[in-house]
Parts: C-alpha cells; sequence; structure tokens
C-alpha cells in the first residue's frame, strides 16, 4: 500500500482544516458565539448537522487514496489504478459486477437470454445473477424471508452500533455537566436539554439502522440494482458523495479571496478602484454563466488534449478536470458575494469608529483588517453556506449538457445523465435515476436547512 | 431621464467591449484555431493541410491582432479579431464551424424560444406571487410551517428530476401529451403545456420562499397597519396594498430576465427537443462549435446588458420617488 494525494485530497483536507481552525477562533468571541448558540438550539439546523456530517465522513474516508499494491511504481499504468480507502472497504461491491441491467434485491437478470438446460437444449429465460441472490437455492420461494431476515439482522447491528454510539455521548454530556448520567438519559429522552440531542439522536438512530440493513444485505444483493454494464449502483452514489462535495466546498477557494479582496477594496478605496472593480464584475456577471463554464471546460479540454503526458493516468486526469470544474465554478461564483461586501464596507467606512481609527493614524491595511473584516465575515459565511446546495445542484445541470466532471468520475449528474432514457424502456430502469434521487435530495436539503438557520442566526436584520 | 438613459446606454459600450474582448482572448488566445482544429478533425492521424484546409475555410488562419503581411487599413481589417469579433457589435454573427449562417438561426430558433419562455416566466411569476400572499396570510399558523417545509423541499430537488418525471409521468404513464418534440402551428399547445407545468413547478419552492420575504418585510409597516384599522379585510389589505408596495423587488427581479427570454432555457428545451436558442446552445458545447458558442456568449451579455437598463427604466413607471438622475 503507497498512500497517494490527489489534488483534490489535498485541497479538501485544507478547506476541512480551514473550518476547524475557524470554528476555534469563533469558540472564543463572544459576538460569533452567540449566533452560533442559535443554530445549536434550531432542531432542523442541528439534525441537517447530523446528516451532513455522515456525509462528510463518507467523502473524507473516500479522499484517503493510495495503490492497493506494494509494486505500484513498477507495474503498467492503468493496471492498477490508486483506490481509496472507502474503496477498499466497500471493495465487493465495486467488483461484484454482472452483465447489464437487475433490479434492486433481484436474484435473476433483466434480460432474457438463451440457457443451457440439463437435456442438452436450450430455453428462453431469465439467468441467474452471478452475485445477487446467488446464495439463494430458490430464489422465488426463499428470497423474501430472506431479504427480511438478512434486513432485521442489519438493523439490529445498526441498532447495536447506536446504542454504544448514545451512551457515548450521554456519559460525555453527564460529565461535562457533571450530572448523574440516570438523569441525563432521562432529559435527553424527554426533550429537555438545550441542544435538541434527542432528535438528532434519533436521525442517527435512523441512519444507523438503515446504514445496517444497507450494508448486511449489500452482501448478498445488489441493494439498488446494476447498471447498463452491471455495476452496482449503490456503490455509484456513495461515490458521488465525495465528487458532490468537494464541488460544493472546493469553489469556495477561489470565491472568498477574490471577493474578499476585491469587495473590501472597492468599497473602501472608492475611487477608480472602485469602478475598475465594478466594471470588472458587472462584465462577468453579464456573461451567460452556463456558457462561461462551457467555454472555459471546452478549453481545459483542448489543453488536456494538448498535453497528454503531463495527464498519465486516467484517476489523474479525472481529478484534475473536478478541480479545474471548482475554479471555473469559483470564477463564476465570487460577483454576488463581491457586491454585498461593497455595499457593506462602504456603510462601514463612514461609521464613527472607523473615522476614528483612521484620525488615530491607523493604516489602510490595519483599518481593513482589524475594523472591516471582522464586521462583515458574517456575510461570507452566510454565503459560503448557502451557496453549496446550489453548487451541489449545478453540478448535476453541468454534467448533464457535458460539461461537468469527468464522464469516468461517480457523479449524481453522470448517473442521472446516463439513466434518463433508461426510463423508456419495457420495463423501466427506474432504480439509478432513484438512487441518485435519494442521495442527493437528502444531501441537499440538510444544507439547505442549516444555511436557513445559519442565515437567521447570523444576519443582524433577520435575528430577533 | 433622457441624460442618464444616454450616459447608461454608453456605459455599455465598454461592458461589450470587455465581454467581446473577453471571449477573444477565450477563444483565440488561449485556445488557438490549431488547437480547434485537432479537436474537429480528431487528435491522431491529422496533417499540418488537413488544419491548414480547415483554418482557411474559417477564416481562422489570419493574425490574431496585427496583420503585417497587408497593406494600409488591411492590416487591422485582415485579423481575426477585426473578421471575427468586432462583427459581433454589429450582429454579424458569421458561419457556424459547420458553416451554417448563425444569424439566420438566431432568427428562426428564437421563436420556439419565446413560445415557451414568456408563458413560463407569467405564468411562474403569476403562481408564486399568488402562493407566496397565501403563506403570508396563513402567517404564524401550521400552515406557513408546512408550506415552507415543503418549498424548501421542493427546492433541494434537482430541476433534472422535475423534467424527468414529468416527462415519465404525463407522458409515459397518463399518455397525455407528447413526451417531447415541437410544432409550430396551431397544435403548439399540446408540446409547449408540459415544458410550461414543469418549469412553473421547478420554480415554485424557491420562487415562493423569495416573495414571501419582500412581502414579509411590507407586511409590518405603518401603511399596512393603517389600512387594517380603517377595516380591510386581510385579503384586500395584502393583494391590493401589499402587493402593490412590494412591486419594486419583484419587478427588478422579472424585467432583467425579460430580454433573456429569446435565449430560452437550456434544459427545457434540449430534454423537450424544442428547436429553440437554448437546445442551440446545449448542440453547440456538445460539437464543440466555439463560433455558435462564441456568439451566443456575446448574444446573451447584451440581452443582459439591456435588461439591466429596463431595469432602470421601468423603477420610474411604478415609483413615482424614483427619479434618475
Amino acid at each position: 500500500m503507497i498512500p497517494t494525494l490527489f489534488w483534490t485530497d489535498g485541497l479538501f483536507f485544507l478547506v476541512l482544516a480551514m473550518a476547524g481552525a475557524l470554528v476555534l477562533v469563533m469558540r472564543r468571541r463572544e459576538h460569533f458565539r452567540r449566533p452560533w448558540r442559535t443554530v445549536s438550539r434550531s432542531t432542523p439546523a442541528m439534525v441537517s448537522l447530523v446528516v451532513i456530517a455522515v456525509y462528510l465522513a463518507v467523502g473524507i474516508v473516500d479522499s484517503v487514496h493510495f495503490f492497493p499494491r506494494a509494486d505500484a511504481a513498477g507495474s503498467a499504468a492503468g493496471a492498477n489504478e490508486p483506490i481509496s480507502l472507502l474503496d477498499h472497504w466497500l471493495g465487493g461491491l465495486r467488483t461484484r459486477t454482472e452483465k447489464t441491467y437487475s433490479e434492486p434485491f433481484a436474484a435473476y437478470a433483466y434480460a432474457k437470454e438463451h440457457l443451457p438446460t440439463a437435456d442438452g437444449g436450450q430455453r428462453w429465460d431469465y439467468p441467474r445473477l452471478t452475485y445477487g441472490g446467488a446464495h439463494l437455492v430458490d430464489p422465488e420461494s426463499e428470497r423474501v424471508r430472506d431479504i427480511a431476515v438478512t434486513g432485521v439482522r442489519g438493523a439490529g447491528q445498526g441498532g447495536l452500533m447506536w446504542l454504544i454510539a448514545a451512551a457515548g455521548i450521554a456519559a460525555l454530556i453527564a460529565r461535562s455537566r457533571r450530572e448523574p448520567i440516570g438523569r441525563v438519559v432521562h432529559r435527553v429522552a424527554r426533550g429537555q436539554t438545550p441542544l435538541p440531542w434527542r432528535a438528532m439522536l434519533l436521525t442517527l438512530l435512523l441512519l444507523c439502522v438503515g446504514g445496517g440493513a444497507i450494508a448486511e444485505w449489500s452482501a448478498h444483493y445488489h441493494v439498488f440494482g446494476t447498471d447498463k454494464v452491471g455495476a452496482d449502483v449503490l456503490y455509484q452514489t456513495i461515490k458521488s458523495i465525495r465528487t458532490g462535495l468537494l464541488i460544493g466546498t472546493l469553489t469556495t477557494f477561489v470565491t472568498l479571496p477574490l471577493a474578499l479582496v476585491l469587495g473590501l477594496a472597492a468599497g473602501y478605496f472608492r475611487g477608480w478602484a472602485d469602478d475598475l472593480i465594478q466594471y470588472l464584475y458587472t462584465t462577468l456577471n453579464s456573461i451567460p454563466h452556463v456558457l462561461l463554464i462551457a467555454a472555459a471546460i471546452l478549453l481545459t479540454q483542448v489543453y488536456m488534449a494538448k498535453h497528454e503526458e503531463a495527464f498519465a493516468s486516467l484517476a489523474l486526469r479525472a481529478d484534475l478536470r473536478l478541480l479545474f470544474l471548482c475554479l471555473i465554478l469559483g470564477l463564476t461564483n465570487w460577483t454576488g458575494l463581491c457586491r454585498l461586501l461593497r455595499a457593506e464596507t462602504l456603510k462601514l467606512r463612514e461609521l464613527e469608529y472607523v473615522q476614528a481609527a483612521r484620525a488615530l493614524g491607523v493604516r489602510d491595511h490595519g483599518i481593513l483588517l482589524r475594523h472591516i473584516l471582522p464586521n462583515v465575515f458574517h456575510i461570507v459565511l452566510i454565503s459560503v453556506v448557502l451557496d453549496f446546495s446550489g453548487l451541489v445542484l449545478a453540478e448535476a445541470v453541468l454534467s448533464y449538457i457535458n460539461i461537468g466532471v469527468d464522464p469516468t468520475t461517480e457523479s449524481w449528474g453522470n448517473m442521472i445523465n446516463s439513466a434518463r432514457l433508461e426510463l423508456a424502456r419495457e420495463p423501466p430502469v427506474w432504480w439509478s435515476l432513484a438512487a441518485a434521487f435519494v442521495f442527493m435530495f437528502t444531501l441537499v436539503l440538510a444544507a439547505n436547512l442549516f444555511a436557513d438557520a445559519v442565515r437567521d442566526a447570523l444576519d443582524p436584520r433577520r435575528a430577533e | 431621464m433622457s441624460a442618464y438613459l444616454i450616459r447608461r446606454l454608453l456605459y455599455a459600450v465598454p461592458l461589450l467591449l470587455g465581454v467581446n474582448i473577453l471571449t477573444f482572448l477565450l477563444f483565440f488566445v488561449v485556445n488557438t484555431p490549431d488547437d480547434m482544429a485537432r479537436m474537429q478533425l480528431g487528435q491522431k492521424r491529422v496533417g499540418p493541410e488537413a488544419i491548414r484546409d480547415w483554418k482557411h475555410e474559417r477564416g481562422y488562419d489570419l493574425p490574431l491582432l496585427w496583420n503585417e503581411g497587408a497593406e494600409g487599413t488591411a492590416q487591422v481589417t485582415e485579423t481575426i479579431f477585426y473578421q471575427k469579433s468586432v462583427g459581433l457589435f454589429l450582429f454579424r454573427f458569421g458561419r457556424s464551424d459547420q458553416g451554417r449562417d448563425i444569424g439566420a438561426d438566431i432568427r428562426t430558433r428564437m421563436w420556439p424560444s419565446l413560445a415557451i419562455a414568456t408563458p413560463s416566466l407569467v405564468l411562474g411569476v403569476a403562481v408564486n406571487v399568488s402562493l407566496a400572499l397565501l403563506v403570508v396570510l396563513f402567517r404564524l399558523t401550521y400552515l406557513e410551517f408546512w408550506g415552507m417545509a415543503l418549498c424548501v423541499a421542493l427546492m433541494s430537488v434537482s430541476s433534472l428530476f422535475y423534467i424527468i418525471g414529468g416527462q415519465y409521468l404525463f407522458g409515459k404513464l397518463l399518455q397525455l401529451v407528447p413526451i417531447s418534440g415541437y410544432d409550430g402551428g396551431r397544435d403548439a399547445w399540446r408540446f409547449l403545456i408540459l415544458p410550461l407545468t414543469i418549469s412553473v413547478i421547478s420554480g415554485i419552492g424557491s420562487g415562493v420562499r423569495w416573495y414571501r420575504t419582500l412581502f414579509l418585510d411590507e407586511v409590518e409597516k405603518d401603511y399596512v397597519r393603517t389600512a387594517r384599522a380603517k377595516g380591510l379585510g386581510e385579503l384586500r389589505v395584502l393583494f391590493t396594498h401589499v402587493l402593490r408596495n412590494a412591486l419594486i423587488p419583484i419587478l427588478t427581479g422579472i424585467v432583467v430576465l425579460l430580454p433573456l427570454l429569446f435565449t430560452g432555457s437550456l434544459l427545457n428545451e434540449s430534454f423537450f427537443a424544442i428547436p429553440g436558442l437554448g437546445s442551440y446552445t446545449i448542440d453547440a458545447i456538445q460539437q464543440q462549435d466555439f463560433a455558435i458558442v462564441r456568439s451566443m456568449v456575446y448574444l446573451g451579455s447584451t440581452l443582459y446588458i439591456l435588461g439591466l437598463l429596463l431595469t432602470d427604466i421601468s423603477y420610474t413607471l411604478v415609483d413615482p420617488r424614483v427619479r434618475l438622475h
């Protein structure tokens, strides 16, 4: 095992580290702690946070890449592509591919075939799947019972894990509040804690039970069926989580510096700097974003085709295209935040405390960093959180127009794109779309609910 | 007023120039005509002659900005920038990389786009505004809470699912309307009704939420309290007093979109096979026809800038307090 770090992996961990650092900084400032306390008391926000945390955990595990064999350097390119820790754990799902479509929980294939019979002839029937339900002797009679039994077993294991986690959390609360654990459990159960622990733990229970059942099922069945080339749909949709999270987070690497520097400069210095920056973002804004993204992606493709030797491995090429997409989305996305920051800075620079600082001889960059930046920071936070869900949705649309992530990258957009014509089949192949819908909807809904709570708490015009 | 308009029109010139230069840089400098030729003709086994011919047919074999070999004004005019980019200012779009006349294509394709985008916008705004007013009417009740929850849920569904689901439900299962296609004549409504419905439904989530915040800003103001105090019913207060005063932000959102109705909706048109400008653009992107993409970028930007201008003018029409200087 030789660990390797993709560009997007590194940047994703950097984002997480910066978010962590930000949390530490904000914990020490009362004016930030107060709004966040409001967020932490909101049930929808905290339930969403549990869901987002689970997605994030999957994304992180999927971002630790390594070459599976030690002779990585020596082997031929392509034969030994790097895989992630998640691939390693889900190894079975990745490799257990059927011939073509199969329904969720199916034991038989989607299409009929000529099958050899015992007496040497042939019959026209549905063949058994290679992996799905292969442990059953007679699927007709055993399958439903087996699914139920496996599901209950998996749910039970998930529930057990949840019990351990819940007990641990209760013990932690009891220790930090110096109360007997019995009373803590009692209060959590009645929903009397300041943080909505009851709702959060119930969400976790749901996720644990559901996850446990799916995990147990997926050892013997294709829970979301298989796609055209027989690949497991559950595996694809889990892998898409990382792509969605990356698109939503890495974009900030471009948006934040551009919007902060230009927005503050335009509002604070005014004059020609303001004119120039306003001109810049009006021009960018007036170009239809889809077309700008399309143009940029076409250019990247041309560039990659020209410098083929620099993008030797398929995985590397797909990874860089994902990175470029994030950067390009960032380039089209910074203008809105920049305009907000400019307007707020224009207001702040006339306030007495800024005037006083200027009268005392504080330099411009000092005023900007110490007096203006902290006071516009809530706008930045709100905008980053609000943009996230929009970016996840945008990925799907862009992939449909073929200007999204690389076709080899697993993403919800690619899943929808390749499955959209399959509803027209008879019987319709609905499971790819269903899987993408469930996983994408959950993430976007959680992100939207969380963003609403953050905005309500941090925006001074909305608070109280 | 007219002085203001003239100034705004003049301000549009540097903007358009900026867009033009940006597209020129993107399409000809970063990505040279040689690359385009290789992309179009296939990467491998392309001889220099084939590339030269391809470039010559499309007029991409000229120098970028300054023609050393020419005489007099031809030094400026015999260049890619003059031939390909300056023409855009006069809406001379030239020929696509496949040799079609882009200007003629745009003129025929903008009508289907208008036919679908205009009713979508009008109906969408009407539905969203009415629903938002109803939500405000029932504010601080369970109806509002669940209405808003439903909006967040609707907002969290990708627009692709609305289209795919709508086509499957109405087109395939219920067989009410054709799944896709277009007809210019009297039968056009049969093809338009499904994309229309879907675009309205997919916009409800974010639309209602947006209009609701606008109305909530107004609903606590003094004039509303006065209207209630003199005994007007809540419905009357909302639909006449509040709605009229919230018109300014509503208009800003709509007027800027008006010129863009010409370019249509990318997703709807391509899913429903409507031969409008939206599907034209998507096809161009998928065939990597840079000439069309460039023209559409320029057209879209021009219309957007026009929309900004119209927004300013519409302010003065709805709100007599606004004076443009």
